[in-house]
């Protein structure tokens, strides 16, 4: 578990899944790849498969229909996973908890390490929200 | 001749109310037995164009607006059909008309339990597989 | 019903093994049928907006997709404003100033986004890159103006909620002129590329009359020939004063090529509505404090980025409506890929279906299928490296 703690905090792979979102918080997190962010910089990179990942990015209100394929890619994620929730919706539902198409919250579906909150969270927000991640977990590996 | 004395004078009787909100709306209801032959001068002789139809749950029935645009003149033909009977609302569907039509349809059957007669594919279009049948979200407790 | 374009999982990096959104299925090379299941974002909006009162409508529909995110407020707006007998007897004169320059950045934002992801899928990741880093300073506009940079919650029934501050005009003007070399190089980057021109032209055609009978909107539309445009058709904001001179920009082909050009040069028009509003916003109100809406229906339409987005609301004199419609745009333009994309190689399907500007996503959600031994072949995935392969050989070719 070390190991890939210290791998991990090393330099993060994150896979993005958006359960139902409008696509703000996914254009954010898109946008830290670009010039002005540039978060490959630091290591963390966007990847195409979940099975590499280390952290999933979660966006989106829950949406009934794409909630099986949410828990399916994190059954694929290789455990230790973190679990990012990224966006108001994926905190609360927002708006949208009363909607008869939503379903639970993001963290009685999937545990979640870090909460971003914001609608959508400016890109400055989620690079600070991985990096007290990283310092906690590497705190916790110390102790 | 303006689109609107065309449309008095070729639909005639089968309109049976006519309401022009502003000169950039208009609504016009016909029953809905005359819905195909309505649409289709609308779509072909006119040429205007299909923009969307909306559905509501009223008490006294089921009312469908097909909201057509002549983008000339930037005006907006509402069409207004009503479906009494709300136990099994059924029309004929537009979409063998034209293909654009089938996606709205779909989804105005699957939210509120119209049952378009002649649609090529009248399956779930937004609604997950495990929702339950007969379960139609926009229709109001009655 | 929410959101017409689904943006189900993953950006540009679909998961294996997920049920397919647009499901190609293809006899060796070339793509025979096209499935397209949608749903995946489907959030209830419209039975949610008729338990809101009217302010909070706004807010809930802001959030229906985050690229127009100012599109379908406005909408929305102008058709409660309908009701209450139209934009220009509602609003005042400065609010409509300020209403057209956040539609008009918005545009602007929208296409250099669609512009960079096209890059990426035909393979041209610098033009990825420079399109979403020039895109950065209109973000900055929006944050200076409204506080955000997406999701602006500036349109409210009667005018805007915040006003245009006097230092922030040569800010903005400042902005427009750093752009415009910015758009001029990526004109010539497109249009002068031969590759890019190999690549594009005469790929994913939808013609005239396809576009009229599958009833699409924007520059899917006018890529086609089809002259719609609700700025000139219906004008709302700024534009109906008649006091801004714009053009409409058309072109006949309806490949990707003419849909991408198309894109480029409506951004000139942008940039040039946006100075000319700034020439002439006038001092005044920006609200005229409406209280109550009336019984009765009212239908408003905007020309989002991406095509006519169209709201239908009918009262009943409470403070809630009774029946909000909302339809976007990529409601009418996704539904005709069916044509375009059948027909076609495999290595052009993922750049055909997102040249009608869908919501980024759904085009990654893909999956092809042989007939007829309905063996799943590939994933989307496969398809944007299949698609920039593509580029690639035709490179080498053209450099023998």
């Amino acid at each position: 578990m070390s190991l890939k703690i210290k791998a991990l905090t090393k330099s993060i792979w994150v896979f993005h899944a958006s359960a139902g979102s409008c696509n703000n918080c996914d254009i954010e997190i898109l946008d830290l790849l670009t010039p002005r962010h540039d978060v490959e910089r630091f290591g963390i990179q966007l990847i195409g498969s979940v099975r590499h990942a280390d952290a999933l990015l979660v966006t989106g209100a829950m949406n009934r229909k794409s909630v099986p394929r949410l828990k399916k890619i994190y059954e694929q994620a290789p455990k230790p996973c973190l679990v990012i929730a990224v966006g108001q919706c994926a905190l609360s539902q927002h708006m949208f908890r009363d909607s008869y198409n939503v379903l639970e919250p993001l963290d009685k579906i999937l545990p979640v390490d870090l909460y971003i909150p914001g609608c959508p969270p400016k890109p400055e927000a989620m690079i600070d929200g991985i990096i007290k991640l990283i310092t906690k977990l590497r705190k916790s590996e110390k102790k | 001749m303006n689109i609107k004395t065309m449309m008095q004078e070729h639909l005639g009787a089968t309109i049976t109310a006519w309401q022009e909100v502003n000169p950039r709306r208009v609504y016009f209801s016909v029953k809905k037995e005359d819905i195909l032959k309505t649409v289709r001068f609308l779509f072909r002789e006119l040429g205007l164009r299909f923009s969307i139809a909306s559905g509501v749950d009223t008490p006294q029935a089921i009312e469908i607006l097909y909201h057509f645009c002549d983008d000339v003149a930037g005006t907006v033909y509402s069409v207004r059909v009503l479906i009494e009977d709300k136990k099994s609302p059924e029309i004929d569907a537009i979409t063998p008309l034209f293909p654009g039509a089938e996606w709205i349809e779909r989804e105005m059957w699957e939210m509120l339990g119209i049952k378009f007669i002649g649609h090529p594919n009248l399956k779930r279009l937004l609604l997950a597989e495990d929702w339950p049948e007969e379960k139609y979200p926009l229709r109001n407790a009655p | 019903m929410s959101h017409r374009v689904i943006v189900p999982i993953g950006p540009y990096h679909p998961s294996l093994e997920e049920p397919e959104f647009f499901r190609l299925y293809v006899e060796g090379e070339k793509v025979v049928d096209l499935d397209i299941v949608i749903g995946y974002n489907h959030r209830g909006i419209e039975k949610l907006a008729e338990a809101k009162h009217y302010d909070q409508v706004a807010y809930l529909v802001e959030r229906i997709c985050g690229i127009c995110s100012s599109s379908h407020p406005y909408a929305y707006v102008l058709a409660v404003e309908d009701l209450l007998g139209g934009e220009l007897a509602v609003v005042p004169e400065r609010a409509l100033y300020i209403r057209t320059i956040i539609d008009e950045l918005q545009r602007i934002h929208s296409h250099l986004l669609w512009l960079g992801l096209a890059g990426h899928f035909i393979g041209y990741n610098t033009v990825w890159m420079w399109a979403w880093k020039y895109r950065e300073p209109v973000l900055d506009c929006f944050e200076m103006i409204t506080g955000n940079r997406n999701n602006y919650a500036m349109f409210k029934i009667g005018g805007v909620r915040r006003d245009l501050k006097d230092e922030d005009i040569p800010v903005l003007k400042k902005a427009m002129d750093e752009l415009t070399p910015v758009l001029g190089m990526f004109k010539g980057a497109v249009m002068d590329d031969p590759v890019i021109q190999m690549r594009l032209k005469k790929v994913g055609v939808l013609t005239k009359e396809q576009a009229i009978d599958w009833c699409v909107v924007g520059p899917t539309a006018r890529a086609s020939g089809v002259n719609i445009d609700i700025r000139r058709d219906e004008p709302y904001g700024a534009l109906t004063l008649g006091k801004i001179d714009w053009n409409v920009i058309m072109e006949k082909d309806g490949d990707i090529f003419a849909k991408t050009v198309l894109r480029i040069l409506e951004m000139y028009e942008c940039i040039s509505i946006i100075r000319q509003c700034l020439e002439r916003i006038p001092k005044g109100e920006i609200d005229s404090n409406v209280k109550d809406i009336p019984p009765g229906e009212g239908i408003g339409r905007v020309e989002a980025p991406r095509g006519e987005c169209i709201h239908y609301i009918k009262s009943d004199g409470t403070n809630r409506p009774v029946r909000h419609k909302i339809r976007a745009p990529s409601f009418m333009n996704v539904a005709s890929n069916k044509v375009a994309c059948v027909g076609g190689t495999i290595s052009d399907a993922a750049i055909t279906l997102a040249a009608v500007d869908p919501c980024y996503c759904c085009t990654e959600r893909l999956a092809v299928i042989e007939r007829p031994t309905s063996k799943k072949i590939m994933n989307g995935w496969d398809l944007i490296k299949l698609s920039q392969e593509k580029t690639e050989r035709l490179k080498k070719e053209l450099h023998k």
